[in-house]
């Protein structure tokens, strides 16, 4: 399977997500956000970082590279996108998710291992994650609590688009196990269609045991068998 | 002409960063601060005179990328 990495100025997880996805044994390929075509790719990853310095709001201004045009273009036919930390904010700024993420109600940068809940394994996302596993996962931000209208966050929860929340280690939704004040200890959704997500904590922090947890491995291998089986389909 | 866009969080948005001012300002002992929000102030230089045309654009700017109507309001004054 063909991973394409975006990488934007001020990308700083890029090289991360190419180490996870040929750790799984695929292929992972940095794509410089100036290009305008995707060529082979069968998933795209929004990475990491400070993309355009966060000049502005983080993600307002990647939005406009030539190769976000290429990856509406992709994620309107159906192809798999994934935002982890600034590349959900690019997402939600490119109006690919809804929402926004703002600035963290304790101010602070918050850089620590959260635990997560799966609240729909139903996703290209999510699928391979077993029930009632809670991802062990590293987050690194000061933007990243998620803010949506009444409307839209009514939306998100009878749809099941909210994939993922933050608990604490017994699978609770507390105030406490919530590091920047998200909406309903939201850390990660998906569209409507469910072929984009985003997420704020960093699964490709988390694909070797060595690193502290190999749970992030589950997001990525979600997205592998969405592939192999729609392989398997076609050739069938 | 210039224009001055002022960028301020929404009532609904949380606003820790104007919360926090509002508590500092408290602690120094100054009274009567009901509420602070910290937003963004942008000027903008413009070529030209027409104030409408300028503005018409620059309310579609804010709208498509100085601001994010999802967690901001703006305000827009040409002169």
């Amino acid at each position: 399977m063909n991973f394409v990495i975006l990488q934007f100025p001020a990308s700083n997880c890029d090289q991360d997500a190419v180490h996870a996805v040929r750790l799984l044994g695929h292929s992972a390929r940095l794509l410089w956000h100036k290009e305008n075509s995707l060529g082979d790719a069968h998933a795209v990853i929004v990475p990491g970082g400070f993309s355009y310095g966060d000049y502005l709001r983080c993600g307002a201004i990647a939005r406009f590279s030539p190769v976000m045009q290429a990856v509406k273009q992709f994620a309107d036919n159906g192809g798999l996108v994934l935002g982890i930390c600034n590349g959900f904010q690019v997402l939600t700024e490119a109006g690919l998710l809804p929402g926004a993420l703002i600035r963290n109600r304790s101010l602070q940068f918050r850089c620590e291992h959260i635990f997560l809940e799966t609240l729909a394994a139903d996703s290209p996302f999510s699928n391979q994650i077993p029930a009632g596993k809670l991802l062990r996962v590293p987050i690194a931000h000061g933007e990243g609590c998620y803010f949506a209208d009444a409307e839209t966050l009514a939306t998100l929860k009878s749809k099941n688009r909210i994939l993922w929340r933050y608990v604490n280690a017994a699978s609770e939704a507390t105030d406490t196990a919530n590091p920047n004040g998200s909406l309903e200890n939201i850390a990660g959704i998906c569209n409507e269609r469910r072929n984009v997500a985003g997420l704020m904590p960093h699964p490709e922090r988390a694909c070797e045991p060595l690193l502290g947890s190999a749970d992030g491995r589950l997001i990525f291998e979600s997205m592998i068998a969405v592939f192999e089986n729609r392989s398997k389909a076609q050739a069938a | 002409m210039k224009a001055k866009i002022i960028i301020t969080p929404k009532k609904a948005v949380l606003d820790p960063q104007g919360k926090t001012v509002q508590n500092a300002l408290e602690h120094m002992g100054y009274q009567g601060v009901a509420a602070v929000h910290v937003g963004k102030y942008l000027e903008i230089e413009l070529n030209g005179a027409d104030k409408e045309r300028a503005r018409t654009q620059l309310d579609e700017a804010c709208h498509r990328f100085l601001s994010n109507p999802v967690i901001e309001d703006y305000r827009l004054e040409i002169e």
